[in-house]
């Protein structure tokens, strides 16, 4: 066992710290959300020269790093709380195009990915499907040599700025049958396809995705017709550990704003953070955090497990830990900073923001304890 | 002891419940039951028919204009008017400011201020914090000296909702730096229309203005606007927070929150069966506040003022507001997600995105972390508890 970072990963550490430093200080992040897209083509072009877009993948799969890497890049961006679109794009999209994808697939849209030219954005959620992943009733039906895709689909995140959008399609099977799934590789700028955008409670963009009648070549299809199934709730176990990351560096900076505040505000004369009430809070903030780093860590070492069931349990384990944790720390960072915690003005509130919107992505704490516990059980 | 209404007391409610069908504004209550933001013109309508019916001073004596009602007269009144979707009076006046008037000031004071609170042609709002006295209260620095008949006063306060609303502000201010803490501060009633006054807002998470920074520079305030003595403000400003923390405790609006919970329920206890027994457990922790604040209630109606329990009630009663607003928030899931202002802030007809109730569940469960911040965190109120009732 080693649980030390290699020269390489201190270095990339290094080097995210350091863009989290120079770009995402919280007036700057003000700023790039404020912009029509949300994000900044400067930034996303440094992520693509640093090859930051390839860690994500292993080298066996054409990318630069793994589990590790990713756990290091999320958590830096989540301690600045950064907005280019690194988790649709290259976590969750190139990762299933490098998973599941064709030569012809990978050959076209996962180089350039890497350098940064192309972006993804995944849509699999639809109105009631809630956190079931199998519960699709999107419809795609055979037209020609291809499909013709038609439906609804719900909070894709980075929709208005992809180039594709990887939909989630049922092509046979009843309604929430795992069987019958079909991820298709949509342009995003094809006929019959309309968006309505939003912005997110923590300031990323998504939108509602209407298909009406959008036909696609049989060479969209990612992976086997019928069989998308384990592709994306493998690419969603994954995406729920890069996200735990980037919730620890959330808790990281939450509580680091926390701490200092209640060392140097004052009140009866002295500053709060001398009243032991505080102090223990303090102390539990910093306790959650240190659980929600070590489930993150041991989500992020057994990813790659043969054993699928390992995977599912060790992704659904730290989101709910992720869950607990963010939920206390965000929590308690806003009672500890009184009326300005609720405040739009101090970085606390967006932190607590972007910490209750990652419970509630891929499925919240009580979803996740639910599967955690059925396969726990059954093993 | 007896639950049940009398029929005299079921009569009573129906006649609250057919007054408030005909007098609330359908574009209220469809903004109540959808999460939007209510306006000022929302608050102002709607209080001004109250106190045309006499009904809006409801918790006041007869002596002062108030209908004299008993506590399950205001109970009804309270739960009515929540069921059929009225907007929280707000405080200032009517709770907060009035009682203070009509238990400390002169006569000449009652006859001038009482009447357009009553009525709501005059709408408060409440100079108590200061960026340096959240919590420390006493610690307020916003100064008033003594210019001829004229206080001159220096200084800012803060949180102080509705201040771009208010005609009038009630303030804390310090008449003597040179007296311990509590001793040096008195009541000052201001007109907001006074020369010197800025009010700035302030933005919350959730993108809503409903609080101010309000700042004092050089304002002239009549010393016949001084309620009780000089030096003498601090035991005004403790009964009006001892008011303030009963009427926090918001049951009936928690009572309607449990129902709102259940009518959504369905989306998710099909995939998720625990839901259902988390509204449970806030719905039974609802009744058990409910029974709390009536017993209180009774304590009072024997003559009593609201006493250190009014901390527990207000304890609970945020922690249950922010229990709910959190299951809203999980029945949505996903659907949380989407920041919709036009769904919260305006008068639209655009669709939402997602279910109906879902533009608001988030942006209320981070809005409703500042229950347990405003009107004394939940520290202070644990604090006054452990001292007042514990003796520790």
């Amino acid at each position: 066992m080693d649980l030390s970072l290699s020269d390489e990963q201190k270095q990339l550490q290094d080097a995210a710290e350091r863009f989290v430093r120079d770009k995402y200080a919280f007036d700057n992040r003000r700023k790039v959300a404020a912009t029509d897209r949300g994000w900044l083509e400067e930034n996303w072009a440094q992520m693509a020269e640093l090859g930051w877009l390839g860690v994500p993948l292993t080298e066996a799969e054409g990318g630069y790093g793994g589990p590790i890497e990713t756990m290091i890049l999320m958590e830096q961006f989540g301690k600045g709380l950064v907005l280019e679109p690194f988790l649709p794009t290259a976590v969750i999209g190139g990762g299933m195009l490098a998973r599941a994808g064709s030569q012809a697939q990978k050959d076209s849209l996962l180089a350039s990915m890497m350098e940064g030219k192309k972006q993804f954005a995944v849509a699999w959620l639809e109105r009631q499907s809630r956190y079931n992943l199998a519960d699709v009733s999107f419809k795609a039906t055979k037209e020609g040599a291809g499909y013709s895709l038609s439906g609804h689909k719900g909070v894709v995140y980075n929709a208005a700025s992809a180039d594709n959008i990887f939909v989630l399609a049922r092509t046979s099977g009843g309604a929430r049958e795992e069987k019958g799934l079909t991820l298709f590789c949509v342009d995003a700028k094809a006929k019959g396809l309309t968006r309505r955008d939003y912005p997110t409670q923590d300031a990323l963009r998504a939108s509602e995705l209407t298909f009406d009648k959008v036909s696609v070549g049989a060479d969209a299809v990612i992976g086997k017709v019928d069989g998308a199934f384990p592709i994306v709730e493998e690419a969603v176990d994954r995406a729920i550990v890069a996200l735990c990351a980037e919730a620890t560096g959330c808790m990281d900076a939450i509580n680091a704003a926390t701490l200092e505040y209640i060392k140097t505000r004052k009140q009866f004369g002295v500053p709060i953070g001398k009243f032991q009430v505080l102090q223990h809070r303090m102390v539990d903030c910093f306790t959650n955090a240190q659980e929600a780093r070590s489930m993150t860590l041991m989500a992020s070492l057994k990813i790659d497990d043969k054993d699928a069931n390992v995977r599912r349990k060790a992704a659904s384990g730290a989101k709910v830990q992720i869950g607990k944790s963010g939920k206390f720390c965000g929590q308690s960072a806003v009672q500890m900073h009184g009326g300005m915690g609720v405040t739009d003005e101090l970085s606390v509130s967006h932190y607590f923001k972007r910490l209750t919107m990652i419970d509630l992505m891929f499925g919240n704490q009580q979803h996740h304890l639910t599967r955690y516990s059925n396969l726990a059980m059954a093993s | 002891m007896d639950l049940a209404l009398k029929p005299e007391h079921k009569a009573f409610a129906d006649e609250v419940r057919a007054f408030t069908k005909k007098n609330l504004s359908p574009a209220t209550i469809a903004k109540t039951f959808s999460g939007r933001h209510y306006d000022k013109d929302d608050h102002v309508r709607w209080q001004r028919a109250l106190g045309k019916q006499g009904w809006l001073a409801y918790t006041w004596p007869k002596k002062y204009g108030g209908p004299g009602w008993d506590v399950t007269q205001r109970f009804l009144f309270e739960n009515v008017l929540a069921e059929e979707g009225a907007p929280r009076i707000i405080p200032f006046g009517v709770k907060m400011v009035g009682p203070v008037i009509y238990t400390f000031g002169n006569d000449e004071q009652k006859e001038r201020f009482l009447p357009g609170i009553r009525s709501s042609e005059v709408s408060w709002c409440q100079g108590y914090s200061e960026p340096g006295a959240g919590s420390d209260l006493a610690n307020l620095r916003t100064r008033a000296v003594l210019d001829g008949d004229h206080y001159v006063v220096n200084g800012q306060k803060t949180w102080t909702s509705y201040a771009h609303w208010g005609d009038w502000i009630f303030c804390l201010v310090r008449t003597n730096p040179d007296a311990k803490a509590q001793e040096g501060i008195s009541f000052l009633l201001i007109d907001m229309k006074t020369p010197g006054i800025t009010v700035r807002p302030i933005i919350m998470l959730d993108g809503a203005h409903a609080v101010n920074d309000v700042f004092l520079d050089n304002v002239r305030g009549p010393v016949a606007n001084r309620i009780g003595k000089e030096g003498e403000g601090w035991t005004c400003a403790k009964f009006l927070l001892a008011n303030e923390r009963l009427g926090i405790a918001e049951v009936p609006g928690s009572k309607r929150g449990v129902r709102a919970l259940r009518e959504i329920a369905g989306d998710v206890s099909a995939s998720d069966p625990s839901f259902n027994e988390k509204i449970a457990d806030v719905d039974l922790q609802v009744q058990a506040l409910e029974m709390s604040e009536l017993r209180a209630l009774a304590t009072m109606a024997l003559g009593g003022a609201p006493g250190p329990e009014a901390s527990s009630l207000k304890l609970r009663g945020s922690e249950i507001q922010q229990r709910l607003a959190e299951l809203a928030m999980e029945a949505v899931g996903e659907y949380a997600a989407p920041y919709q202002p036009g769904m919260l802030f305006q008068d639209t007809n655009e669709t939402p995105v997602g279910p109906d109730h879902a533009p608001p569940a988030a942006p209320r469960y981070f809005n409703m972390r500042k229950t347990t911040i405003y009107g004394g965190s939940s520290e202070i109120q644990k604090n006054i508890v452990s001292k007042m009732v514990l003796g520790l």
